[in-house]
């Protein structure tokens, strides 16, 4: 192989683990968005949260990461069902100021909670022997970890592709989305649907932030500092859409590691720019509905 | 009216002028407290804290109030916020802290307009100690770690080729600068520069490092913050395998803090850096240091450079008081006493340089290791001694000023 597909390849490898990352907690944020219009900026909260979930469970209580993974999940998605009835559904008819606010001053509680109990310093986690080393496909090797992250990637879009397209509940939701009122005038329990949805979304980030350890390191702020490129990936890929958040994940992924590999100093430059000439092409990203 | 009060005002300076006193000095405390860089601030305000707890009967009769501000991100505008508060409402008369050079970098005006001494704990691109004559310096400079790193680099590691990979702020071009200056002054070649970002948020270092790996040098100089993103360079230099592809990893100590060492595993074995500190430096201050520090903050906490610095910056607060008799509010005085202080901390002896009021340390190359009880550890495999900032020996752009 040429040095320059050799490069094109690896550039695509590691792109694509990011932009699993990416969509992973990114997804939840868009279907909340999309239903309900609400804005969640808790949601790196909940990320950040499952993260620490998973920190204790491997380090304090000798759980391999994956099944931590997965409790992490279940844990933030239940508790998360727990904020969305006492505090969020207060204000799902209000304005979007007010639910900035709110949700703003929820991530900040909470970087400071995890701060108290944790401490500023990064967190990281033991990882599995057969997620360490590398796989070596000849040509060249790939890091373990980020060939898993594609895995579970993977394996999420599969399930939440057949949850949506094929299931009643999926159709419920899909219905609710493009019209609240007609989905709720044919009998639709739209609050219910919308509390699964979120605890799905939170699960999802929880799970995303149990990932993100290894990629970046776990700190309480967390929940803040990368919150932009979330919402960056919901506006471009447009709300409420899965299709749209996964190609706007693979976009930004992509571009962004190819921009960093390639241009290193035009920094975010890359990320930004997607997302001008996107929101500029079609203001409400790849599949938003007007 | 006006009058009145003036002539009221200057009776009182008079009636309590001379009289030897017991002063509470008021010391304005700015470290980052929140955002992905919470832990350096923490680090640093520990050391204080300890230094404080100890030594606050050193200087009776007078007493030191600490006022402490959340520096916030790395930019500067926060620092500069919460410190003119601090000048102007709760009239500090030394501030200390910045872990930051943006902070330092932005305040230098307001510190030179109010005469208020600022003793920098960490902030180190070098040309800041040149912006006020107000600033003294107890951290380092870049170039302390960076110029020296590149003669040891080629001379000793054997390194001919290198490249070098920054956050992109003032800092980290500097830190590059002092490394490059010194490593082609010895002869080596850097054949890649690459900038890694913002210090704000920890990016995905794969693609940079993947670049590197293609590059082929012999060895990578990365400088990060040593805060979240010392974590995610030693998990992005494992995962790619750099070290057996024969790139070895050296930088600044900020690479591998005390505090997250342990953290870091398999992947920090082997790499060198340049520093003025390391919980395993063997001196009797260190030893004392380490032993208050844990039972302070616990056995699973470390203190790291950052925190040696800390206890040095608040030792020479202290000793400043003590010689002005606790009369600290002419600024300038206080710089002229702080000018030529010297000390053994845990670092070793310390000195700041009446030119230059930066300070003057031994740096160690240092290369982690797994120790006996199956911790990593920081053995000393080279010194140089009492080192001064390079920058300003050679006079390098804007130090030269």
């Amino acid at each position: 192989m040429s040095h320059f597909a050799i490069i094109a390849v690896s550039i695509l490898f590691d792109g694509l683990a990011y932009a699993m990352f990416l969509f992973i907690t990114s997804v939840g944020l868009s279907v909340t968005m999309g239903l309900m219009g609400f804005v969640n900026l808790a949601h790196g909260a909940f990320a950040m949260a499952g993260g620490y979930v998973v920190v204790s469970l491997t380090r304090s209580y000798g759980i391999d990461f994956v099944p931590s993974l997965l409790i992490a999940g279940v844990v933030i998605g239940l508790i998360s069902i727990r904020f969305e009835r006492r505090l969020y559904r207060q204000l799902y008819k209000a304005t979007d100021l007010e639910q900035v606010l709110l949700t703003i001053g929820l991530a900040f509680m909470a970087i400071a909670a995890f701060t108290y109990f944790y401490g500023p310093i990064p967190k990281s986690v033991p990882l599995p022997d057969w997620l360490q080393g590398d796989v070596n496909l000849g040509f060249r090797s790939f890091p373990s970890y980020r060939a898993f992250l594609i895995a579970v990637g993977a394996v999420l879009i599969a399930v939440l592709w057949y949850a949506f397209e094929k299931t009643n509940v999926g159709a419920k939701i899909r219905a609710a989305v493009d019209n609240r009122r007609m989905a709720e005038s044919v009998g639709i329990n739209v609050d219910l649907l919308f509390t699964l949805t979120f605890a799905l979304g939170s699960a999802l980030a929880a799970m995303g932030g149990g990932l993100a350890i290894q990629l970046f390191g776990l700190t309480p702020s967390f929940a803040v500092l990368y919150l932009v490129l979330f919402l960056i990936v919901v506006a471009v890929g447009g709300m409420g859409s899965l299709k749209g958040t996964l190609l706007a994940a693979l976009a930004i992924g992509i571009i962004d590691t190819a921009g960093k590999y390639a241009f290193p100093v035009a920094g975010n430059l890359f990320i930004y720019a997607i997302t001008a000439i996107v929101l500029l092409i079609k203001p409400t990203g790849f599949f938003g509905r007007e | 009216m006006k009058i009145l009060r003036w002539a009221g005002l200057a009776a009182l300076a008079l009636s309590l002028g001379g009289v030897a006193q017991a002063e509470t000095i008021k010391i304005g405390v700015v470290l980052p407290f929140s955002g992905a860089n919470a832990d350096l601030g923490h680090q640093i305000d520990k050391a204080f804290d300890l230094y404080v707890k100890l030594h606050a009967k050193d200087i009776l009769p007078n007493k030191v109030e600490i006022i402490k501000r959340d520096e916030g991100p790395p930019t500067g505008a926060q620092a500069k916020t919460v410190t003119t508060e601090l000048i102007t409402n709760d009239k500090v008369q030394i501030l200390t802290g910045f872990v930051f050079s943006p902070s330092a970098i932005a305040l230098a005006p307001v510190v030179t307009q109010a005469k208020v001494p600022m003793v920098i704990a960490n902030a180190g691109t070098a040309w800041i100690t040149n912006l006020s004559p107000y600033y003294a310096r107890l951290s380092f400079s870049m170039w302390h770690t960076g110029f020296p790193m590149g003669s040891y680099a080629f001379k000793d590691i054997g390194c001919k080729t290198a490249a070098v990979a920054y956050t992109d702020f003032p800092p980290g071009k500097d830190s590059v600068e002092a490394f490059r200056t010194g490593f082609e002054k010895a002869g080596g070649k850097v054949t890649l520069s690459i900038p890694m970002g913002s210090p704000v948020q920890v990016p995905d270092f794969t693609p940079f490092f993947q670049r590197i790996k293609d590059a082929k040098p012999d060895c990578m100089y990365v400088f990060i913050p040593s805060g979240a993103h010392a974590t995610g360079v030693m998990k992005a230099y494992g995962e790619l395998g750099l070290r057996k592809a024969g790139v070895k990893l050296i930088g600044p100590m900020d690479l591998v803090p005390d505090n997250k060492l342990q953290d870091m595993g398999d992947a920090a074995i082997g790499t060198i850096v340049m520093s003025h500190y390391a919980v395993d430096l063997e001196n009797a201050a260190n030893k004392a240091f380490n032993k208050e520090w844990h039972q302070a903050y616990g056995k699973e906490s470390y203190p790291d450079f950052m925190s040696a610095q800390g206890w040095d910056t608040m030792h020479a607060i202290f000793d400043t008081i003590k010689k002005l008799n606790g009369n600290v509010s002419d600024g300038s005085k206080v710089i002229a006493a702080l000018k030529g202080w010297s000390a053994d901390g845990p670092r070793g002896h310390v000195v700041i340089d009446p030119d230059t009021r930066d300070v003057v340390q031994d740096e160690h190359a240092m290369e982690i290791y797994r120790k006996a009880d199956g911790k990593l550890g920081e053995k000393v495999v080279g010194t140089i001694p009492q080192v001064k900032d390079e920058c300003k020996v050679l006079k390098i752009g804007r130090c030269g000023s």
